[in-house]
């Protein structure tokens, strides 16, 4: 069992306040993938619970034991970094067996896991070789062979495929996630990348600024972000904002439309709506197209709503062209509202 | 036809002015530095009488007359041991105490940091004569004067800089990321060190402390202040000469020159690497 807690964690460096008062609590064998921009305080969380950074104040728990005071080396994590930290000096096999030494394990048990882990990770045959004899993909297999072979409570990983290229990127995503469900360890996965965040995570904490926005399996956070922040972060192309202002009764004026929206409240509030959540029809919002952009199986349509920009992802069996005056309806269902002074969701 | 020859008159000009150019800077850079080696090579392996003579033969005579006095000339031995030991001593005291400086400014921050950057260059500002004098008055009081390692003391001084500053950029062209790497697999900061660090600077820390060697090695003022019965072989040297023949003196100087340019010739990479310059 290795639950994760993460209690009151704070981080200020100086007069600047990288994280604020975090709460998570990452359950066993769970895939947690923290996501945000860079600078939103990703890799200073993950560092603290690794032990290279210590916080200001608050409590790591790992396993119902408190671990914040500990070395990195007591606290039963392993660490992929982004520029994968192969020593250069070791092989393959002795760089997947370094951990494994340092326990001080017998030869052949060190030979073992590392011949497992290494066939795992599809590097058997580069045992024998230097890092700087490997490509960056077989560098980061290395780098995660190293990782499993200690068999941790957890791994944590800092962008750990920020390094590759596009098409390898999406191979080792895959494989990671299969190799780690495998493994049965519960995993922190630090990315910027929406994409990887998808569709590789249990959960996705969304952070911003030091704050952990909204922590929820990825369809949830996609299709109810907690904020405006996480509406316009996740999705591509993010969600659409119009500006809402309240007609009574639970109805809402949104670009000369009457729309239902949330029962109470008078001041004015942001509707959201996704772009693949328009359609045409025969009333909606009017919209004067802007750019058409065909993406093969879909067209992706910019147009000007009511002096806003908005983007709608049309079938691309349609004709739109620049200049054309579109009817556009949002899915009702599918329709997001936030209060632009608190910036979160309403119901 | 090729491109080059096809080029348009002026740019051909250009070009050849340029390539001539290169070619008469490096020629005369090198001219600079070997020409001296190259006199001080022919007029010790010439006999006496060529060398007081002119002009001068291009070609060495092979004549180890200078070379065969020093050999069996006395306190030459023990000016030649003095100097060894003295050099070794400055090497492992400017490394034990140059290598955690170089650790320290490329890992952690502290304030003051650049400052003392500069301030460890400030040992060399000041020339040595100036320092001599009160050190010499010290090392007296002390009971330091005239021993080995009082000696290597003042080198260390003259070496740490550079030892520091090699060492810096040493550490600071491995990845902290190594290091971190390490303490999650099981090290304390020291066995990361020992286990991750060590083995992958061990070259560039050898390159320093054979430039430190060198650095004792050609040291002349102090050692010749400083020690009277325990002369280096720069000291007694120089004291030596200063009333021999000419062609002794360059014998001398032929002898204090060799070990240190194949020295420096050895871990010339590194000091390229202290300067910023990228080697490897």
């Amino acid at each position: 069992m290795a639950e994760i807690q993460i209690k009151n964690i704070a981080k200020t460096f100086g007069d600047y306040t990288a994280l604020h008062d975090i709460n998570l609590t990452i359950a066993d064998q769970e895939f947690m993938v923290l996501l945000g921009a860079s600078g939103c305080g990703k890799s200073t969380l993950l560092r603290i619970i690794a032990g290279l950074e210590t916080a200001s104040s608050g409590e790591v728990w790992i396993g119902g034991r408190r671990i914040d005071h500990l070395s990195p080396k007591d606290r039963g994590i392993a660490m992929v970094f982004q520029n994968y930290a192969v020593f250069p000096h070791l092989t393959v096999f002795e760089n997947i067996g370094f951990g494994l030494r340092m326990q001080k394990l017998p030869n052949d048990e060190v030979t073992r896991r590392v011949e497992r882990t290494a066939s795992l990770m599809h590097i058997e045959q580069l045992l024998k070789r230097y890092s700087g004899e490997l490509s960056g993909g077989q560098r980061q297999r290395v780098a995660v062979a190293r990782a499993l072979a200690m068999e941790p409570d957890v791994i944590l990983m800092d962008e750990p495929l920020s390094n590759l290229d596009a098409l390898l990127r999406m191979e080792m995503r895959a494989e990671l996630k299969g190799v780690l469900a495998e493994s049965k360890t519960t995993a922190i996965y630090v990315t910027h990348d929406q994409v990887e965040a998808m569709s590789m995570a249990d959960r996705i904490s969304v952070m911003y600024e030091g704050n952990i926005v909204q922590a929820a399996s990825p369809i949830e956070v996609y299709r109810n972000p907690a904020a405006e922040f996480v509406a316009g972060f996740i999705g591509n192309p993010p969600m659409n904002f119009l500006r809402a202002t309240p007609a009574g009764d639970g109805k809402w004026t949104v670009a000369g439309q009457n729309v239902d929206g949330p029962t109470s409240g008078s001041s004015p509030l942001q509707f959201a709506i996704r772009p693949e959540d328009m359609r045409l029809a025969d009333s909606g919002f009017s919209a004067t197209v802007k750019v058409v952009e065909p993406l093969g199986a879909h067209l992706l349509v910019t147009c000007e709503v009511d002096g806003t920009l908005l983007r709608a992802i049309l079938d691309s069996d349609l004709s739109v062209n620049r200049g054309d005056q579109l009817t556009l309806a949002p899915q009702s269902d599918r329709v997001r509202w936030f209060d632009p002074e608190t910036t979160l969701a309403v119901a | 036809m090729n491109d080059v020859a096809a080029a348009p008159e002026p740019v051909r000009s250009t070009r050849k002015t340029g390539r001539f150019v290169y070619i008469a800077s490096v020629g005369l850079l090198c001219a600079w530095v070997l020409v001296p080696l190259y006199f001080l090579l022919i007029n010790t392996l010439s006999s006496p009488e060529t060398v007081n003579s002119f002009p001068k033969p291009f070609i060495p005579e092979f004549d180890m007359g200078s070379m065969s006095f020093f050999a069996g000339y006395g306190g030459m031995l023990s000016a030649l041991k003095n100097s060894i030991v003295v050099a070794v001593m400055t090497m492992i005291l400017s490394i034990s105490i140059g290598a955690p400086a170089g650790y320290a400014l490329s890992r952690f921050d502290f304030r003051g940091k650049e400052l003392f950057r500069m301030l460890i260059l400030l040992t060399r500002a000041f020339p040595l004569p100036l320092l001599a004098l009160p050190l010499a008055v010290l090392f007296i009081r002390t009971g330091l004067d005239d021993t080995a390692f009082g000696l290597a003391l003042v080198h260390t001084t003259l070496a740490i800089p550079f030892a520091v500053l090699i060492t810096f950029s040493l550490f600071s062209g491995i990845p902290i990321e190594l290091e971190e790497a390490a303490w999650t697999l099981g090290c304390t900061r020291l066995t990361a060190f020992t286990k991750v660090v060590l083995p992958l600077i061990l070259p560039g820390i050898t390159a320093s402390a054979i430039f430190a060697f060198v650095i004792s090695w050609n040291e002349v003022f102090a050692a010749a202040v400083l020690t009277i019965e325990n002369r280096t072989l720069t000291a007694f040297l120089l004291v030596k000469l200063s009333e021999a023949p000419l062609h002794l003196k360059f014998a001398g100087g032929f002898i204090l020159v060799v070990p240190a340019l194949v020295f420096i010739f050895a871990v010339r990479k590194y000091l390229f690497a202290m300067w910023g310059i990228a080697n490897r």
